[in-house]
């Protein structure tokens, strides 16, 4: 049997990998494709603006075809149809006969007939040369527009906006953005979001013409209104490719799209069409899934087996500029036995609604704007017909904190459960590949292809995989890399346990391999975790991260900046004409940073050892800005000035910012002291917070502030500053102790069984029996501390690696360049 | 057509000037290269010092280790990995960087360069 596939993109690929997989005997694939390389992830088109190259992009080599025995013609398009003969003719001049031929055509953008579409610097939004034509316009344009709110229209405005035109417009035809998945409270929500990040949009606007004599230079609108713009992408929706098939005779709708029925056959019984080129009964399916179940039933079709194609489910979830925008189900209904529940807050832009049968047993649909976290279990709730509990808009909020929902989530759910609709992998399989040893994320993407289309469905896979351990009594273990087949915490015990001291004793007798960038610096920050002896030491410098090698932080264009620990953020008038006296004999750029102390940057690698030298005469230390250390112990001016205080917290700053300096942990942290209750130094932010009482003081623990602001949790009232210092001893060793790399103490918490009563079990009651070990551990390392800057400047071995050029010593950098701004200098941006 | 090989041994420096297991940078008239002592394989790699990524003059400051079998440096900026063999890309999406031979005798070390950029 011959088949050719006419169009070789997402679903054209899909279906040449479903019937390879299927090992059918005695076929012949031939497949033209128009575009100049083969099928690429369409879905994932913007990630070309964010790095991706079209190589990323691709679905499988051309060297896959051929391996498979494939005949695949690039930049080939088909121009001819003859279905009596059953034969095709390309563009090149190509013959070929078939038994079938299958049409995976796609659709091509909609361009409305508005006067000047033609005009440069007007652009559609759907293949790897469109975005490349954008890519070399963008830099040329400063105002920006976009035809269409919807789904894709929205996206190519935020392809805009990475592309530097920063000054864009969205203008939509209807009342309303995204009207064919959202209501109209969604849509003003999103809207409203949208605004905010600097996003204009006009609704219920018409464009009449596009000025400008050869390139864009202007839109105007029905009302006569004209904007100014010089470029526009126009995303007014999709136009099937049936014009091929219209030319041969097949019959198409009347808005566009190859007729088929249930088997994906159409008017010729030898002719099939699958994906967004397919019309079935009236609807033309715009999404990848649907796409990939078509060429599902169209190879059932030619391998004669049954199966039938009976619509698909259109829910949607995805990502614009950073705000989750997802519908499910019916997501509008109205009906009389309907229920709605909505839930708005208008200042965090959220927005759900969920649609519930009248009886309160069924999730009908629904849709979720702002935070899509439930959309997964939603979805799944709503297709599977899973009976709701008895306080529906329970499953709307998601988790509230306390315990973690998700987990109990994917139990609920039958083995039938569809989890990626885009590769049709249900719980069960999923399941089973677990059993049979496919134990984490990875494995099951390998031999499920699950979450290998949007990606939406990872979350849950990864939910569903270690539960499934769990239920089989497997350990989930975190292995650090292909070097150590240890948890960081493991290989902490190793490590004390044998009492090593370098990371290369460490590999010889634990690892394999020659190490890497993950491994290394995990390694080293155990290594002075434990020993606390200077880093640069026992060849444990190139081990290091750049910033602990060098002792600063490396920045944009490669110089690094210099910060001196400032405790508590008090600092003499004296200090201060030291720090701006060398910051002007270095050229360096000053800024007063959140931690209440001032960092100097722009140094150049050579100039550091210097720099540091006459900080150091001025009685000042590093500030381990560049380790994973302590930053700074905020404090309010307290007791000392402010009249609500209770007591000193400055100096109950500086005496706890002393102790714990330069102590090396699985990631940075921060501490803070308020002199009362209104908290002025925001130590509830941190990973300690102190906060003072009538009685004493109040010890806070796990808060962060960083892209996910957690508030800190209370973990002891009222104690004295001895046994707030002691607990937090406690406290910071245990995190050293047990966390995960890179893991911030709020965090560690968040996964810590038990949570916070487990943690004060730990710390206050000492249900573990470790609360002296701790104690000691840390004392250990208070007793251990010196200024690391003030050993590297003092040592002259150390002090030889802080130079540019190994054979130029004196010689900086000459590619260092920086910019002037408001009477200082930046680094010079990059591109 | 043959083509004539016009390159020299340019010397750098002295063993004892690379951290073991470490990278310097090393001036050759207006180029930047980055020197590699994998003391723990034995062997030395040389590599442009500008990270393709960002246009960073950083790559000597990386760390170097090891994926499979393949010697690698991370850029110390956003950790784009490059094997120091063949200077191919291991991350995946940016371009690759140029290599050189090393060589070292009598403690001194030499890096393989056309006679023109020296
Ligand atoms: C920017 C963007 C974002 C998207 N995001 C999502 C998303 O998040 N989720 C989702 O589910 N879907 C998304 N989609 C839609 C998804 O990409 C399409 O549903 C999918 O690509 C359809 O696959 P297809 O094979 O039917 O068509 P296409 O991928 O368009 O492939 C058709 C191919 O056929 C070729 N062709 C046409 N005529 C001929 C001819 N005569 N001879 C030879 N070749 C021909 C075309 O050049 C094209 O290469 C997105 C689309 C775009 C553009
Ligand atoms: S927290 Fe209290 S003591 Fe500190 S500055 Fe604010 S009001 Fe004053
Ligand atoms: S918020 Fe982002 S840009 Fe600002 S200092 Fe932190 S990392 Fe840099
Ligand atoms: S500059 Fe090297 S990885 Fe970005």
């Amino acid at each position: 049997m011959k088949i050719i596939i006419i169009g070789n993109g997402m679903v054209g690929y899909k279906f040449c990998e479903k019937l390879i997989a299927k090992n059918p005997q005695g076929v012949e694939l031939i497949v033209f494709g128009e575009e100049i390389r083969p099928a690429y992830d369409r879905v994932h088109l913007s990630e070309f603006f964010s790095g991706k190259t079209a190589k990323d992009l691709e679905m499988a080599p051309a060297s896959w075809y051929e391996e498979h025995g494939i005949k695949l013609y690039m930049g080939d398009p088909i121009m001819h149809l003859d279905c009596q003969n059953k034969s095709v003719k390309s563009h090149a001049g190509i013959i070929e006969t078939y038994d079938y031929l299958v049409f995976a055509t796609g659709s091509s953008a909609f361009v409305p007939p508005i006067p000047g579409v033609e005009k440069d610097g007007v652009f559609i939004y759907r293949t790897i040369e469109d975005l490349e034509m954008m890519r070399d316009w963008a830099p040329k344009a400063k105002k920006g527009a976009v035809i269409g709110g919807g789904l894709l229209g929205l996206e190519a405005a935020k392809a805009m906006i990475d592309l530097g035109v920063s000054d864009t417009h969205v203008i939509e035809f209807a009342p309303r953005l995204m009207p064919r998945q959202i209501d109209e409270a969604g849509s003003k929500i999103l809207q409203a979001k949208l605004e905010s990040i600097g996003l204009h949009i006009l609704t219920s606007t018409n464009t009449l013409e596009i000025t400008g004599t050869d390139k864009i230079e202007g839109m105007r609108f029905q009302n006569d209104e004209l904007l100014e713009v010089d470029m526009l992408v126009i995303s007014a929706g999709i136009k099937p490719r049936d014009e091929l098939a219209k030319s041969a005779g097949l019959a198409v709708g009347p808005r566009g799209g190859i007729l088929v029925d249930s088997q994906m056959i159409t008017s010729d019984p030898h002719i099939l069409a699958i994906g967004e080129c397919a019309l079935y009964e009236g609807m033309i399916y715009g999404l990848v899934a649907p796409g990939y179940e078509m060429a599902e039933v169209a190879i059932a079709t030619l391998l004669g087996s049954d199966k039938q194609f009976t619509g698909f489910d259109m829910s949607t979830k995805l990502k614009l500029i950073g705000i989750d925008v997802a519908s499910f189900g019916n997501p509008f209904s109205t009906d009389e036995d309907v229920r709605s529940i909505v839930l708005e807050d208008r200042n965090k832009g959220i927005y759900k609604r969920v649609n519930i049968s009248a009886d309160g047993k069924m999730l009908l649909g629904g849709i979720l704007i702002g935070d899509a976290e439930q959309y997964n279990m939603l979805l799944q709730t709503c297709k599977n017909q899973v009976v709701l509990p008895p306080n529906p808009e329970d499953i709307m909020l998601g988790s509230r904190g306390g315990e973690s929902e998700g987990g109990a989530g994917v139990l609920s759910l039958p083995d039938e459960a569809m989890i990626c609709s885009c590769e049709a992998v249900s719980k069960g399989d999923i399941c089973s590949h677990v059993i049979n040893g496919a134990e984490n994320v990875e494995a099951i993407k390998k031999c499920t292809k699950a979450g290998t289309g949007c990606g939406g469905c990872v979350p849950m896979v990864k939910d569903i995989v270690n539960h499934t351990l769990k239920s089989q009594g497997i350990y989930v273990r975190n292995v650090i890399c292909e070097h150590f087949d240890y948890s960081r915490q493991e290989l902490l015990d190793l490590v004390h346990l044998h009492n090593l001291r370098s990371y290369d004793e460490v590999l010889s007798a634990h690892g394999h391999g020659d190490g890497c960038e993950v491994c290394k610096p995990l390694v080293a920050s155990l290594i002075a975790s434990l020993w606390n002896e200077m880093i640069l030491d026992k060849g444990n410098d190139t081990a290091q991260d750049s910033n602990d090698r060098f002792l600063a932080n490396i920045q944009k264009g490669g110089t690094y900046s210099v910060v001196p620990r400032i405790p508590g953020g008090e600092i003499t008038p004296d200090k201060l004409i030291v720090i701006g006296e060398v910051a002007k004999e270095y050229h360096l750029y000053t800024k007063i940073t959140g931690g209440q102390r001032i960092d100097l940057f722009g140094a150049h690698l050579t100039d550091l050892p210097a720099i540091w030298e006459k900080l150091i005469a001025a009685g000042f230390e590093s500030g381990h800005a560049y380790g994973k250390a302590l930053r700074t112990v905020k404090s309010c001016v307290g007791s000392t000035w402010c009249r609500f205080g209770l007591h000193d917290s400055v100096s109950f700053a500086i005496q706890i910012e002393e102790r714990y300096r330069g102590i090396r942990a699985p990631h940075k942290i921060k501490g803070g002291v308020s002199g009362c209750i209104r908290e002025c130094a925001e130590a509830q932010s941190k990973d300690f917070g102190i906060i003072a009482t009538e009685k004493g003081w109040n010890l806070h623990v796990c808060g962060n502030g960083g892209s996910k602001p957690q508030h800190a949790l209370l973990l002891a009232s009222d104690i004295d500053s001895e046994t707030c210092i002691r607990y937090i001893d406690r406290f910071l060793m245990f995190y050293i102790k047990t966390a995960d790399p890179l893991t911030r103490t709020a965090t560690w918490l968040n996964k810590l069984d038990g949570g916070i009563d487990y943690l004060r079990n730990v710390v206050v009651n000492d249900s573990l029996g470790l609360a002296e070990e701790l104690e000691s551990e840390m004392q250990k390392l208070v007793d251990n501390y010196v200024c690391e800057w003030k050993a590297a400047v003092e040592n002259p071995e150390f002090r030889k690696r802080f130079s540019h050029f190994v054979n130029a010593p004196e010689e900086k950098d000459p590619t260092v360049n920086f910019e002037v701004l408001r009477d200082q200098k930046k680094a010079k941006a990059w591109n | 057509m043959v083509e004539t090989m016009n390159k020299t041994w340019f010397l750098a420096c002295q063993v004892q000037d690379v951290p073991e297991n470490g990278g310097v940078c090393v001036k050759v008239k207006d180029q930047q290269i980055a020197l590699f002592h994998f003391a723990r394989r034995g062997e030395w790699y040389a590599t442009q010092n500008e990270c393709p990524h960002r246009q960073q003059m950083a790559l000597s400051r990386g760390m170097i280790g090891s994926q499979g079998e393949e010697p690698k440096v991370a850029c110390p900026f956003h950790k784009k990995t490059f094997s120091l063999k063949t200077g191919a890309c291991l991350s995946g999406d940016v371009e690759a960087i140029k290599t050189y031979s090393v060589m070292v005798k009598d403690e001194s070390v030499y890096i393989f360069m056309e006679s023109d950029e020296i």
